[in-house]
């Protein structure tokens, strides 16, 4: 396997796993060279030059819309849009929302790492309630923002919906290969990934993963 | 289908220019004036998708020609403030998006059919420096021709193309023909199957963006000649040079006829492209006149452009004549110089 540049991303990031393990998957199953991977603002634009896999940044919140226009020119192509929960679930949620109501053949993987995580950790959709952050100084006022759990309303039979978490990467692989299969036979896919963000959650070492298995109540895991 | 002289309905002509530009998809949202734009197409069998919003659809036609596949869409005036999200992504990658604007009366939701409000937005809409091709057409023909175009200088020059019309021009039959045939330029993939194309659309230096944004430049500098087209009627001798785009430049072409038969020095300049703009026959057009007298539906978005392209030689007094967003007619212009 090779690896084109060396990760940008912060010490401890969960997305340079992600990306290895969609690398992984990509390999295995022969796809690199059909894939191609649009990137969405934020975190997940530093992957841009990470993987032997043609990839390319878009824009802010936009990556679903432009993602499922190049699965529309290039019906053969294996279309991957990675993005943030922000610009998933408030930003880009009326494109995903519709790419998923129209069964488009995309695949989306969302990193929830529940903050907006390059400005700064401002408060995101999926924030748990209470939680403080620059935005929210007293505390996150909102119910955190399920996104498969909406989406399971309006999807097609034959699309797939899952949350995994970074640090079961079995999981991660699985669900992933069951994206691409979606797509393959022609439905919408979306898996989130629960993610882990030490430099804004302020954790070190054993700290970010015990707050990852306190997300896991918040987000449940499993196929939806 | 107008391949010989015959009458046809603007929006007719422009879906027409489509099909004979090789566009196989259409992206769209329902808005008015252009509704027909996209129900025409979609009418003919055109491959379609009607997104949930401008921007969607916008985005859309980005991946689509990312994905090497002819794309367009449609869009006015508050659905045109959304699209500019698009397209300031396809300035900023270079990617040959072509939108077909059918200007409202603004701002915000405003009136449905007409004005030239919109210029600004189509020229320098976005966070960028405004490096897109946008053309006015005046009459039916003009629609069809500079809408190939716009299909081909987009795909030739790698710069997003606006065809920025109005409701009156796409809703008004006209007698139509296909006088030459053009030659269409070819789509390709900007990403090849297999390439490891790493392409980046954020820059972490300023001074990486400062490169790019300047060679973008030199690039729409230097495809300029090829690309602006106005026309001068009249103005050998002319004391005045009237100045007007889009179908209000129709009206003030018969404006000129009229005040020409009444003996007065006039002239007109009306620009086919207003990014780049002609400079060169603005200011050969300008040269010698007294006054300049800039026409428009709106409170003089064609007059910053034409000042910022005029040299401060040919600088004479200027006259505005501004309606935003109502229809000018010939006669008022004629009254004008009364």
């Amino acid at each position: 396997m090779l690896l084109e540049e060396s990760a940008k991303f912060c010490p401890g990031c969960g997305y340079s796993i992600i990306l290895m393990m969609l690398n992984q998957v990509l390999l295995s199953q022969k796809l690199q060279t059909k894939a191609v991977l649009g990137l969405d603002i934020g975190c997940s634009l530093l992957g841009w030059n990470y993987l032997p896999v043609n990839t390319f940044q878009t824009h802010h919140g936009r990556v679903v819309s432009t993602m499922l226009g190049y699965k529309r020119a290039q019906k053969d192509s294996v279309s991957l849009a990675l993005v943030g929960d922000g610009g998933a679930y408030a930003i880009g949620w009326q494109g995903l929302f519709y790419a998923a109501r129209r069964d488009e053949p995309v695949t989306v993987i969302v990193v929830n790492n529940t903050v907006y995580a390059m400005t700064g950790g401002q408060t995101a959709p999926t924030t748990p309630c209470g939680q403080r952050t620059s935005t929210a100084p007293v505390g996150c006022a909102d119910k955190p923002f399920q996104g498969p759990e909406f989406l399971k309303n309006v999807i097609q039979p034959g699309a797939f919906l899952a949350r995994v978490a970074v640090n079961d990467p079995k999981a991660v692989v699985s669900a992933l290969e069951k994206t691409l299969a979606a797509q393959q036979a022609g439905h919408f896919s979306l898996v989130e990934i629960l993610s882990v963000c030490p430099t804004n959650w302020r954790t070190v070492g054993k700290a970010t993963f015990d707050y990852l298995e306190k997300l896991k109540k918040v987000y449940p895991l499993g196929e939806f | 289908m107008f391949k010989n002289k015959k009458l046809a309905t603007g929006y007719e002509v422009a879906i027409e220019a489509c099909f004979d530009a090789g566009a196989t998809m259409m992206y769209g949202y329902p808005i008015t004036p252009v509704t027909e734009v996209f129900t025409e197409w979609i009418k003919r069998g055109g491959e379609s998708l009607q997104a949930e919003d401008e921007i969607a659809a916008g985005f859309g036609v980005c991946g689509g020609v990312i994905g090497g596949q002819k794309t367009f869409t449609t869009t006015a005036g508050p659905g045109h403030v959304l699209m500019q999200d698009p397209l300031s992504m396809a300035e900023g990658m270079r990617l040959p998006m072509v939108v077909i604007v059918g200007q409202r009366g603004g701002p915000s939701s405003g009136t449905v059919i007409y004005s030239q409000q919109e210029v600004n937005l189509a020229v320098h809409g976005g966070n960028g420096e405004g490096l897109r091709l946008v053309y006015s057409p005046s009459t039916i023909e003009e629609l069809y021709f500079l809408t190939r175009r716009a299909f081909n200088e987009a795909w030739l020059y790698r710069f997003p193309s606006i065809i920025l019309t109005d409701g009156y021009l796409l809703k008004s039959q006209g007698v139509f023909s296909v006088k030459e045939d053009l030659k269409n330029v070819s789509s390709y993939p900007l990403v090849k199957e297999g390439e490891q194309k790493h392409w980046r659309n954020i820059y972490t230096l300023e001074e990486e963006l400062n490169e790019v944004v300047l060679q973008n430049k030199k690039d729409f500098d230097s495809i300029k000649e090829k690309v602006v087209s106005a026309e001068t009627y009249q103005t050998t001798g002319a004391e005045i040079l009237l100045i007007a785009h889009g179908i209000v430049g129709a009206a003030a072409k018969e404006a000129v006829d009229i005040l020409r038969q009444q003996g007065i020095k006039i002239g007109l300049f009306r620009p086919l492209t207003l990014s780049p703009l002609a400079d060169k026959e603005l200011n050969q057009a300008a040269k010698g006149a007294k006054k300049i007298v800039i026409v428009e539906s709106s409170l003089g978005q064609l007059a910053e452009i034409i000042r910022t392209n005029l040299d401060p030689k040919n600088i004479a007094t200027f006259e505005y004549l501004q309606f935003p967003a109502l229809g000018v007619e010939t006669e008022t212009i004629v009254k004008h110089f009364k």
